[in-house]
């Protein structure tokens, strides 16, 4: 299949059912218990600075234990599944001197995804999709890092654009269905994603769906850089995504009336990947595969979801139970967009509402 | 003048921009950027939107400053105030490179002012898909390769143009379109744009109808650029703008929200006044809106102790006491106690005369003093120079007294009137100018001849009529000719900068400036005489001049005018459909011999009195005026004094006569008949009719002409006309105060004049609303709603806007036997002497109104000089300052 036919096949599914985004990634490579030698591999073997915890630099010394999780998703039911790409990008690879590799890690990233997806097609026929995942480094570009200056800024739009366009390039190489720029804690970094995506599309000369998932920090709802979940949404919308959505925050009980919030105002697609419960005091989630389900299940029949999936905490056995619930269940019914200036602070102002 | 939450909740839907962090708009902002005190100019974000903005435009564009970096900065800042961060930015800057950066300082959706097509459509669509991919909307500006639309026409075409290609060729989103119309100031004194915002409104009426999705915003303030330093009425002026345009449809404007006054609550005078000007309902709008612009003015009071103390201090102090307070009383004691004391009676006058003059001189242009307080210290000034003037003689040596310069002052040939030009005379007295003041309808050779003569160093000319200004330029030519390079000064009601930068800068190539009124002449002359500054100034003013001349010349260029055909294709509305034209219950000719003064003086509008000296505000309330009440009381007490002596010494005579006549529309023509049978024609009135081009839905262009119904109608109609006078007897009077050295009373004993012949035709104009025409039988108007014109029926008047031609005076003066009637002459430029007069036409239809005819083509004026009878050269004369194009061989 070409990228246009698994698109193509992505835009039909999406009208029929709900589609079932995989689950996290780092509890599962936590559990391969993996030390400094496995992060290295021969490639790495004399690099200056430590690298164990770059979980993205695996695709790299371990793409077999990258491919496996991969697999493990596919294997659960999961229709699309995220490149290991989160902290791919020369800002966030920085932390280990990696900036050279971010190009690379993006493509190969891909790639390792793609190749699972094709080979769990060419099993049952089913298209799975490849999401390539962008993060929001670990840097913001509307909050200072320095109380007693607010004006300060450690990274720029500039920096963030470049940064993103290297990795964007690199996802479409190796074969991303879809770019999901996610866990965004401040909407300028995701405006940048944005710009880049914009960027590289032009130069491609084709385009690819964009999946918008920003990640609230407590229950006032806003976003880490402060917006309403309203003004987050408006603030991306020229970004004409394929769906909008929330990811990580919150477990999914605290999590459901921003998810009906957001399906209120949004006139695209909504996807939810909530974590499996708030970390616990041993840094563990506790929220069950059959506990998710049935959240999720419920947001569904309530006619709020289109794309749902989970985050941290989560397990192929989530992914599972998901899949399961979600079979039969209709997908939210996409609002007609209402054409009205809207426009965004930290709060919206509509202008001449109809 | 803050708005209530009640009156905000009506404009729910509007929304107000900040424009206090905007550097082009707010000193105070600019000055705190400029000083890097980012803190505070946060906290003027703050401030606003505390106040109820729910957009803040923030604007850095200043030369000295790097746009790019302060855009970011101040952004950056601001980000960090979630009371501030929570409204969307709108980045606001003539540089693209500046928008961009405060693009990408912006979280939220933020708003792009502007774009426009004025650099082509791919510069415009290029930004436009950056506009988008920033995600942000966008304001576009109705301006073009071709320059900045003025016409309702010319805005919408832009905009729909715009709107093609953005929604159609790069998929922009039309709800985040945001078109700004160009709202341009009113009330600058030019006749082309008293009906700007009148375009505006349509303009925003026809996109919002035709335009799905788009939405109309607009810097509100530029509105009242024409009354900077006034904030009360320029806030009335927004006030009622916003009150109009967003009924016809605006979303969003940049306003200070802090100041925005609610409509209903501005005093209703105000409001009013601001509303002939917004919505261009009257030709004298303009005037009538700065009459009473200084009463709004907010300044903080200021008292003054009289006590008699003062004469227990030196003879030197005591002299200027009395000058300063115009006191005459002891002035000839206390200057007799200095002469004798002084060597030269000369050095008196030097001296402690001088010095108190100079004081009132520093006080009036402080604005601590005003003119009828500098009035009487001149008249205090001339009796002690009267008194010195013996002692002096029997020593005089030729210019023993330096003066600070010598000027000449006339009212040009042709014109009578010099309330005006006796003011300047005095205050330029004043501040020890000499002053050879040659009187009025002085012929241009013995302007020029006298200033040769006396060496003069400056030349100043005045007048009232509109034919005076075509005599100004004939002047200006002939100083040109004959080789003069002495500053000329312009002066007078109707003159104005831009007629002096367009008619008469180009006839003279010496130092020429237009002075608005007295207070202003002393600096201008000081100015023009200083080694120092002169030629920087002279400099400036010329090339200033130019530029309103180029501009002028652009805009004519590019002003939409129909054809005069077309234009009588739609004329006013006027409905005519079962209306009858009522019949006078008295026609013919009624006269008015020696009308009773007695009944005229409760019928006085004051406010021009006041505003002839120089004081704004509306009587009476500008006696309370907390600045200048007291000098207005003051003068009010001595008019009421002198209006007891007019009256009971019958030192004026009053005279009038009004006519009504059969008459039918044939064309743009009158014609009046002698009697009912309406077969002889006594006299042809013509009228000319405007030739704009507005927006094409509702083109109305009118004629006098419309209001009286068509010959070919069958339906019989009549018009009115009439004379009067309140001034015989006058020129005596005002000579004798003169020889008196008493420019004071003769100033008020004109100004008085002047009212009670307007108070006369107002009686009189109502005497043929009840009676005479006796259409409104049944009219009750108070003298206030009677200023206010709340009747039926208008009286416009040969030489005004309406009825721009002074030769039609001529006509009515023949049809009304005016001459013999009233005593009312005309000098060969159709000025009236006694100056004390009025005359002009009645129209009786309900649906008159006044207007102004504003720029006429060739078309207009070569059809029009045939109806005359005139030649074509000899129209355009008397109608200079209404062409619209420049006449062969001028």
């Amino acid at each position: 299949m070409t990228r246009t036919e698994r698109l193509q096949a992505l835009h039909a599914a999406m009208r029929e059912r709900i589609v079932v985004l995989d689950g996290a990634w780092g509890s599962l490579i936590q559990g391969y218990q993996l030390t400094e030698p496995d992060f290295r591999g021969e490639r790495f073997r004399e690099w200056p600075v430590d690298l164990k915890g770059d979980n993205d630099l695996l695709i790299l010394t371990r793409a077999d234990i990258v491919r496996e999780i991969h697999d493990s998703y596919l294997e659960a039911g999961a229709d699309i599944t995220s490149t290991n790409t989160f902290t791919s990008n020369r800002i966030a690879q920085a932390d280990y001197r990696l900036e050279a590799f971010a190009a690379e890690l993006n493509r190969e990233g891909a790639r390792i995804a793609r190749e699972a997806c094709d080979a769990a097609t060419a099993r049952d026929g089913q298209p799975r999709w490849v999401a390539g995942a962008i993060g929001p480094t670990n840097r913001t570009a509307s909050m200072s890092p320095n109380v007693d200056d607010p004006g300060a800024r450690n990274v720029t739009f500039e920096d963030l654009r470049i940064a993103y366009t290297e990795a964007i390039h690199g996802l479409i190489e190796g074969g991303t269905d879809i770019l999901l720029i996610e866990t965004i804690t401040d909407t300028l970094n995701a405006k940048a994603a944005i710009f880049a995506a914009e960027e590289v599309f032009e130069a491609i000369g084709d385009r690819l769906p964009i999946v918008i998932s920003g990640t609230i920090v407590d229950r006032s709802g806003r976003t880490l850089s402060g917006q309403t979940l309203e003004a987050f949404w408006t603030s991306v919308r020229h970004a004409q995504p394929l769906a909008i959505g929330l990811n990580c925050s919150l477990g999914p009980e605290d999590l459901r009336q921003y998810v009906a919030e957001l399906s209120r105002v949004a006139d695209v697609a909504v996807s939810v990947y909530p974590n499996a419960g708030l970390p616990n005091q041993f840094g563990g989630y506790d929220e069950t595969p059959e506990q998710m389900a049935g959240s999720l299940g419920a947001w569904a029949r309530e006619g709020l979801v289109n794309i749902v999936g989970s985050c941290c905490g989560s397990t192929p056995e989530h992914t599972r139970a998901i899949v399961k619930t979600m079979r039969g269940l209709p997908p939210r019914a996409i609002p007609e967009h209402r054409p009205v200036m809207t426009l965004a602070g930290l709060e919206t102002v509509a202008i001449g509402a109809i | 003048m803050t708005a209530s939450p009640e009156a905000n909740q009506q404009r729910a839907t509007f929304v107000n921009i900040g424009e206090r962090t905007n550097i082009t708009g707010s000193a105070r902002f600019r000055r705190l950027i400029l000083a890097g005190d980012y803190a505070t100019a946060v906290e003027v974000a703050r401030q606003q939107v505390e106040a109820g903005a729910q957009v803040i435009d923030v604007n850095m564009d200043e030369a000295m400053l790097d746009g790019e970096a302060a855009m970011a900065r101040f952004l950056h800042l601001i980000a960090a105030e979630p009371d501030i961060a929570r409204v969307p930015i709108m980045i606001d800057s003539s540089k693209w490179s500046v928008i961009e950066a405060g693009l990408r300082c912006v979280q939220g959706k933020a708003i792009v002012n502007s774009i426009s097509m004025k650099d082509g459509e791919e510069a415009f669509l290029d930004r436009a898909r950056l506009v988008r991919r920033y995600g942000a909307a966008a304001v576009v500006m109705a301006f073009d390769e071709a320059g900045q639309a003025d016409t309702a026409e010319r805005k919408f075409a832009i905009c729909e143009r715009s709107y093609r290609l953005l929604t159609e060729q790069i998929g922009f989103p039309p709800e985040d379109i945001i078109f700004d119309p160009n709202i341009f100031a009113v009330a600058t004194g030019i006749e082309e744009h008293s009906n700007y915002a009148l375009e505006f409104f349509a303009a925003t009426a026809r996109i919002k109808a035709e335009l799905p999705g788009a939405k109309v915003s607009g810097g509100v303030s530029n509105v009242s650029f024409a009354f900077r330093g006034n904030d009360a009425v320029r806030e009335a002026m927004h006030a009622v703008f916003l009150y109009h345009a967003i009924s016809a449809g605006m979303d969003m404007g940049i306003v200070n929200a802090g100041t925005l006054p609610v409509y209903d609550e501005i005093a209703e005078d105000l409001r009013v006044r601001v509303e002939d000007v917004i919505l261009n309902r009257r030709p004298d709008g303009t005037e009538r809106l700065i009459e009473v612009a200084d009463r709004y003015r907010r300044n903080p009071g200021e008292a003054e102790v009289v006590t008699m103390e003062w004469r227990n201090q030196g003879a030197s102090e005591r002299i200027t006491y009395g000058l300063v307070h115009g006191l005459d009383e002891f002035i000839v004691d206390d200057v007799e106690e200095v002469r004798r004391q002084i060597a030269q009676p000369i050095d008196v006058i030097e001296g402690p005369l001088m010095d108190g003059m100079n004081v009132v001189g520093d006080l009036f242009g402080a604005g601590k003093m005003f003119l009828p307080q500098v009035v009487k210290s001149a008249r205090v000034m001339k009796k002690a120079v009267a008194y010195l003037e013996p002692y002096i003689e029997a020593l005089r040596a030729e210019g023993a007294r330096s003066s600070n310069g010598r000027i000449v002052l006339a009212t040009v040939k042709g014109d009578v009137h010099d309330i005006g030009k006796n003011i300047v005379g005095i205050v330029l007295q004043c501040n020890n100018y000499e002053v050879i003041d040659l009187g009025v309808m002085v012929p241009a050779q013995r302007i020029l001849d006298t200033a040769r003569e006396v060496e003069a160093d400056v030349i100043g000319l005045s007048g009232l009529i509109t034919p005076s200004l075509e005599e100004m330029a004939y002047v200006a030519s002939e100083m040109e000719r004959q080789g003069f390079r002495l500053p000329l000064l312009i002066g007078g009601a109707t003159t104005s900068r831009a007629h002096t930068a367009v008619k008469i800068a180009p006839n003279y190539s010496g130092p020429l400036v237009y002075v608005p009124d007295a207070s202003r002449a002393v600096s201008v002359v000081s100015t023009l005489l200083s080694e120092a500054h002169f030629e920087a100034f002279a400099a400036a003013t010329r090339a200033e001049y130019d530029g309103i001349r180029e501009e002028h010349l652009s805009r004519e260029g590019a002003a939409n005018r129909f054809p005069i055909a077309e234009a009588r294709a739609h004329p006013a509305p006027v409905r005519w459909e079962g209306y009858t034209p009522p019949p006078p219950q008295s026609p013919g000719l009624t006269m008015y011999r020696d009308y009773p003064m007695a009944d005229l003086v409760e019928w006085i509008d004051w406010t021009p009195f006041f505003q002839a000296w120089e004081i704004a505000g509306t009587f009476p309330k500008l006696l309370d005026d907390p600045k200048v009440g007291e000098t207005a009381r003051a003068l009010y007490e001595d008019a009421q004094a002198m209006l007891r002596r007019i009256v009971d010494e019958r030192w004026l005579r009053a005279s009038a006569v009004a006519g009504l006549w059969p008459a039918s529309r044939v064309g743009d023509d009158i014609e009046v008949y002698t009697d009912e049978s309406r077969t002889t024609v006594a006299a042809t009135i013509h009228t000319l009719r405007q030739q704009t081009s507005r927006d094409r839905g509702r083109a109305e262009n009118y004629a006098l002409a419309d209001f009286v119904a068509a010959k070919e109608s069958g339906v019989p109609d009549y018009l009115g006309g009439f004379a009067v006078t309140a001034g015989h007897g006058l020129d005596e009077r005002v000579a004798a105060y003169k020889a008196a050295n008493d420019d004071y009373s003769a100033i008020i004993l004109e100004a008085l004049a002047d009212r009670l012949a307007e108070a006369l035709a107002e009686r009189i104009h109502e005497r043929v609303r009840k009676d005479l025409w006796g259409y409104s039988p049944d009219e009750a108007l108070e003298n206030t709603a009677l200023i206010a014109e709340q009747y039926r029926g208008i009286r416009p008047a040969p030489g005004y806007p309406a009825c721009p031609d002074h030769t039609e005076k001529g006509i009515l003066f023949e049809l009304l036997s005016a001459e013999a009637n009233t005593g009312i002459t005309l000098t060969d430029s159709f000025a009236m002497h006694p100056t004390a007069a009025v005359s002009g036409f009645y129209f009786s239809h309900p649906d008159t109104r006044y207007f102004g005819v504003g720029r006429i083509e060739r078309d207009q004026v070569e059809d029009y000089a045939r109806r005359k009878g005139m030649t074509l050269p000899e129209a355009e004369r008397w109608l200079a300052s209404n062409l619209a194009y420049t006449p062969v061989g001028a």
